[in-house]
């Protein structure tokens, strides 16, 4: 039997090419231990990287969205906890406002392979139905083939003006 | 103290091509005397002002931008001054509107009116934070508000304003939200939006 190895492993350096593959020029970040190695130190290295770390999560949104004025793309990167912290910064400026705000959201927890909606840990499950009440588009990602989601991702976000979450299933390496 | 519309009538004598964030009380007021494309309102997600302008100055760093803030909408959010130095964008002007009150929600007091957010801006890391409390200091400290290198960060004390419920509805529109784009980005075949504001 031939193992499908991209089914196990989820690399840092393959989201960040995603991201450079979308013009993705920001990083606006509050660390999380999920992608605190294999990608939040990842990006912090990357030269060709802007990385603003902030104090909390729904700074994030505000910035992104003054960034989007100057046709300048980021990606907001925090774990779930941050993403529900900052629940009525998305809910005013990404959705009521209509902008192409783009969270990459950290799963603490969930368990590779296991659906986020069936993951033992309640915060985790919760996350997509918020996401699917706010009518935000969303991707999980957990493996290599997963990463070809988030360029196209990106590029409808900025295009349509909309909010867009990628959900980071499993930790990268 | 300071009349907050005394001093938003000298910001509009002086301001020309500035990017002005301004947010609740502050902004209703500001939009009745000041209308034009370059002002950007934040809504629904109180303190984010300066998180907004703070983007703003990142994309645009040849133009100034001016945050007029609360002091109720900075306390929920005063993280944002640790993140705005780091940052440090030369055109980035903090203007706090101090009346210790939650004026767009009755009026309600801080919970301490006696807090110095200049002195916090400062131990932050502003390059430069001024108090202002009278009206000849509000009026000497305008040219360097508006030309000095930031972040610059302003506390004003003003006498609180008008209570009761303001209409934020056409502020909000997105309409307006196009315009500003346009401002800041005109299209390349050199049409304008030109449809009211209003």
């Amino acid at each position: 039997m031939v193992r499908d190895l991209a089914a196990d492993v989820l690399h840092g350096t393959s989201i960040i090419d995603a991201m450079k593959a979308a013009d993705v020029s920001h990083i606006l970040a509050v660390p999380d231990l999920h992608t605190s190695s294999g990608l939040l130190a990842r990006i912090a290295d990357d030269r060709t990287l802007q990385l603003i770390r902030v104090c909390k999560e729904d700074e994030t949104i505000g910035i992104s969205a003054g960034l989007s004025y100057g046709s300048i793309r980021s990606i907001c990167l925090f774990q779930y906890t941050g993403f529900l912290f900052a629940m009525n910064a998305i809910r005013a400026v990404a959705v009521e406002q209509s902008m192409p705000i783009c969270m990459m959201i950290g799963l603490l927890g969930k368990e590779p392979g296991v659906a986020p909606t069936e993951s033992a840990r309640f915060g985790v499950r919760i996350v997509e139905p918020i996401l699917d009440q706010l009518g935000i588009e969303h991707h999980l990602i957990e493996n290599e083939t997963d990463v070809g989601a988030i360029p196209p991702a990106i590029e409808t976000a900025y295009g349509k003006h909309r909010p867009m979450a990628l959900l980071i299933g499993r930790r990268p390496v | 103290m300071l009349d907050r519309m005394k001093c938003l009538g000298l910001f509009r004598e002086r301001i020309t091509e500035e990017i002005v964030v301004a947010t609740y009380s502050t902004a209703t007021d500001w939009l009745a005397i000041s209308d034009r494309p370059l002002n950007y309102f934040s809504f629904g997600a109180m303190g984010l002002a300066s998180s907004h302008g703070l983007g703003l100055a990142i994309a645009h760093p040849g133009r100034r931008v001016l945050v007029f803030d609360g002091d109720g909408s900075l306390l929920m959010n005063l993280g944002a001054l640790v993140t705005t130095t780091a940052v440090a964008p030369h055109n980035f002007v903090h203007i706090v509107w101090h009346n210790g009150t939650y004026e767009a929600n009755g009026g309600h007091p801080l919970p301490s009116t006696s807090v110095r957010f200049a002195d916090l801006a400062l131990a932050a890391g502003y390059r430069k934070t001024m108090h202002i409390s009278d009206m000849p200091t509000f009026e000497s400290s305008l040219d360097a508000i508006l030309s000095e290198s930031g972040p610059l960060f302003v506390e004003l004390i003003v006498e609180q304003g008008q209570l009761g419920p303001r209409s934020y509805a056409d502020m909000y529109s997105a309409k307006r939200r196009e315009a500003f784009r346009q401002a800041l980005n005109p299209p390349s075949d050199g049409s304008r939006f030109a449809g009211p504001l209003q």
